[in-house]
């Protein structure tokens, strides 16, 4: 076990897809001895979700869960049964921290709730993560992540009437949604384990997903909710298109607009009136952006960002995966770990966007289905390697 | 600053100096001041946080400093003292509030602070166990760490943006709540250090990068292109597998009613509430074949939602076992029953901009809440001065007359 700023704290992860584990990944990462119950046989469906290399599915090789389940280890327990409920307590009476995403409702009905977990464990801390929380009457509501993603708001910063030629607006790519929940979550469940050195007691933590979701965009989503009359969204630059692709120019302050104009080589329309006053640049935004489009159009990406950062005004060309993969800046960092992976062999993960000066990140492969069995059940809660293979043949885990 | 209701929140008694400004720093120390932290902003008329001034997307803002909605929303809670940190005196005072403070927190560019005499080296010299943080915008190290972003840049460089929008659209750059989620990830990372100080007496040094935050948050792309050797391209509201999966124009202006299945069960749910004989051919018989013809597929369920207001579709769908939702493109989610029903927003009375409605913190958990307003810039000024730092009236007068804390 590696010494990271979470060592020695427990956790039991039931969760499925994205929120859940990626909250139970960023403890783990930190050092967190995370362990993920998994349904026998099937796991994690973000096992059989993909992508695949070669688009054929198998349960060790899905991108999506390789991601999202580093550092932690893996059993397999069949929470149907009497017999893996009854387990579950067992583990649950050991750990600091239980983060589960089951339908509301569901755990308690299993005997599985926080209260009854409690009584054996009063320091235990549950932490709920579901679509919409615990109450309300959306409660049960059925939600996928692009469901999720628009009905918290995320489509209104951006969504302009027909803009996107009569569509509807787009979701972001990816499952920015759900990664937002994990880490807001994340956050709860290291409050409640802080708060506990003072209470003594652990409790039950709901995080509604919508929730987290709506606190990420809270700045648009208060402008829309309390000004009937919002200003007019309009920037002074914006997405241009260079020689080879896409490229962010933002000079919001004064001295960032001049330092565009030296990197443009001070043109001769700069030197106009309207340039001199954010109020005059704004008003003319369109034309200035008609000037920095001529002007991107026959460099690239790269000597645009170079020259605009060293003048000192903000760029930021739009990368794809493989040249963010290559980007100097990120190998001079060592953002990306490679981690060898028994099925999936030696991939590339993008570590952590935080450098502990005392506590390295150290990520580890994402367990096999039922890797730790042994490991928890014997060494852990005192199984012999009997029980365990009848545990098996009785399909428990 | 005790609350005045007495209630004790999980950070109660960690006290942040937070040289933070614009969006990325002051959501990550909103965060710890919700969750009970004391935070205490240094800022300075002469240098003022932009979000009290001017917003990236819409210009200068209305009204005074003290009147930003941006600036009163991602400071709430917090105090605020100015200090004009050119002086050396104000900044002998930062030293001594740092040594009176668990965490420090700062989004200047690299090595600003450093040479103002308050980067880590000399601020662990005043409290051997702070735990610093410091976000910016491609991290502290590196042969770009100079260089400055904005939320619109580090998306585009993390990936996100390439990914996002339709594909044959231009890319589709990402909102506001980029800021915020490099804050979010900044007050996980403060928690993950205070837990090992508890633990070992120990602080720390923390360099976060807003780019990799954001790569870290579609780190699946990343692996797909490890594992699959493929570029994950922007796809609009669809989804690798799954289909239906889009929006869809309901009845009224810019309505749209959010529709996937992911399952054989959902499938059916969903045929028996549109009704389409047509839904029952060989092109929609199984995953792959709803999925290669679901341009088709869009055009039939939208027949069904244009007729529809997107609330009552959404019961009629829920009702029956189909994941579908109402999309909120503006001011519509704080009139949702089940947003409503949360409690989601919370009022609070500001001094100068008045009640405005802010959007709770994301966890209910014990003791956890919105304290107080933002701070007028200045506010607690004397508070910290005196109640922490143990000044003298005629020592405050002094200062404030050398021009030092303003």
């Amino acid at each position: 076990m590696t010494t990271g700023a979470l060592s020695g704290l427990s956790v039991l992860e039931l969760g499925s897809m994205i929120a859940a584990p990626y909250c139970a990944k960023l403890l783990a990462d930190l050092g967190a001895e995370v362990v993920k119950v998994e349904p026998p046989g099937l796991g994690d469906p973000a096992r059989r979700r993909g992508p695949f290399p070669g688009d054929v599915p198998h349960l060790e090789r899905s991108a999506l869960f390789l991601y999202l389940n580093t550092s932690k280890r893996g059993i397999t327990l069949d929470l149907e049964s009497e017999t893996g409920r009854r387990i579950l307590r067992e583990l649950a009476s050991r750990v600091d921290l239980l983060i589960e995403d089951r339908p509301p409702g569901e755990l308690e009905r299993a005997g599985l709730g926080h209260a009854r977990l409690s009584e054996r464990n009063p320091r235990l801390i549950t932490l709920s993560i579901t679509p919409f929380g615990q109450s309300g009457p959306y409660r049960d509501y059925r939600c996928h992540p692009l469901n999720l993603y628009h009905a918290a708001g995320y489509s209104s910063p951006f969504h302009v009437p027909g803009a996107a030629g009569g569509r509807p607006p787009p979701k972001a790519g990816g499952y920015l949604g759900e990664y937002d929940a994990g880490l807001s979550a994340a956050i709860g469940a290291m409050a409640a384990v802080l708060g506990r050195a003072a209470s003594g007691r652990g409790q039950h933590v709901d995080v509604s997903k919508q929730e987290a979701m709506m606190c990420m965009e809270r700045v648009d989503i208060g402008r829309l909710t309390n000004d009937p009359d919002p200003q007019p969204r309009r920037m002074v630059g914006g997405l241009t298109r260079a020689k080879d692709g896409y490229l962010m120019v933002t000079p919001l302050e004064k001295h960032q607009w001049e330092s565009l104009i030296r990197a443009m080589g001070e043109p001769e329309w700069s030197k106009a009136d309207w340039c001199k006053e954010e109020a005059g640049r704004l008003e003319h935004a369109a034309e200035a952006k008609q000037h920095i489009d001529e002007w991107a159009a026959n460099l690239t990406r790269d000597e645009i960002y170079h020259l605009c950062q060293r003048e000192g005004t903000p760029a930021g060309p739009v990368r794809n995966v493989a040249e963010v993969r290559a980007w100097e800046q990120a190998k001079a960092r060592g953002f990306f770990a490679e981690i060898e992976h028994p099925e999936a062999g030696a991939q590339v993960y993008p570590s952590a966007p935080y450098r502990f000066s005392k506590t390295p990140w150290a990520g580890s492969p994402a367990p096999l289905l039922g890797q730790h069995n042994q490991e928890v059940y014997c060494d852990g809660l005192g199984y012999s390697r009997e029980d365990l293979a009848r545990l098996a043949a009785a399909g428990v885990i | 600053m005790r609350d005045t209701d007495g209630s004790q929140g999980p950070l109660s008694g960690i006290r942040v100096a937070d040289f933070t400004w614009a969006w990325a720093g002051p959501q990550g120390t909103l965060l710890l001041g919700m969750l009970g932290a004391e935070v205490i902003k240094i800022e300075s008329h002469a240098r003022l946080d932009h979000a009290r001034v001017h917003s990236l997307t819409a210009g200068a803002v209305r009204g005074g400093y003290d009147e930003s909605p941006l600036f009163n929303d991602l400071n709430l809670g917090k105090l605020s003292i100015a200090l004009d940190l050119r002086k050396e005196e104000a900044r002998d005072l930062a030293r001594r509030l740092v040594a009176r403070s668990d965490v420090v927190t700062q989004n200047m560019r690299p090595g600003v602070l450093d040479r103002l005499g308050l980067g880590y080296q000399d601020l662990r010299a005043v409290k051997p166990d702070i735990i610093m943080l410091s976000s910016s915008a491609v991290g502290a190290t590196g042969p770009e760490a100079s260089y400055a972003g904005y939320a619109p840049t580090f998306a585009c460089m993390s990936g996100a943006v390439e990914i996002t929008g339709y594909p044959d659209q231009p890319p589709s750059p990402l909102s506001g709540a980029v800021d915020l989620r490099v804050g979010t990830t900044a007050a996980f990372a403060v928690l993950a250090a205070l837990h090992h100080r508890e633990r070992t007496g120990e602080g720390q040094n923390i360099d976060l990068s807003s780019t990799e935050v954001m790569s870290s948050m579609i780190g699946e792309a990343f692996l797909e292109y490890s594992v699959c050797g493929r570029l994950p391209q922007r796809s609009g509201n669809r989804d690798g597998a799954m289909a239906p999966h889009n929006c869809y124009r309901c009845k009224g202006e810019e309505q749209w009613l959010s529709i996937a299945v992911g399952s054989e069960a959902e499938w059916g749910a969903l045929r028996a509430v549109i009704g389409d004989p047509e839904l029952g051919g060989d092109a929609f018989a199984d995953p792959a074949a709803r999925w290669r013809n679901q341009e088709r597929l869009d055009g039939i369920l939208e027949r069904w939602t244009r007729e529809r207001d997107p609330r009552e579709a959404m019961e009629i769908l829920q009702r029956a076992g189909v994941a579908a939702m109402v999309v909120h493109t503006g001011a519509s989610i704080g009139k949702d029953p089940h947003v409503r029903a949360r409690g989601v927003f919370e009022r609070v009375i500001h001094p100068r901009i008045g009640e405005k409605a802010v959007v709770r913190p994301p966890w209910r958990l014990e003791g956890v809440r919105v304290r107080r307003a933002a701070p007028l810039i200045g506010e607690h000024t004397e508070y910290v001065l005196e109640e922490i730092l143990g000044l003298s009236r005629q020592e405050i007068d002094r200062l404030a007359e050398a021009g030092v804390l303003r």
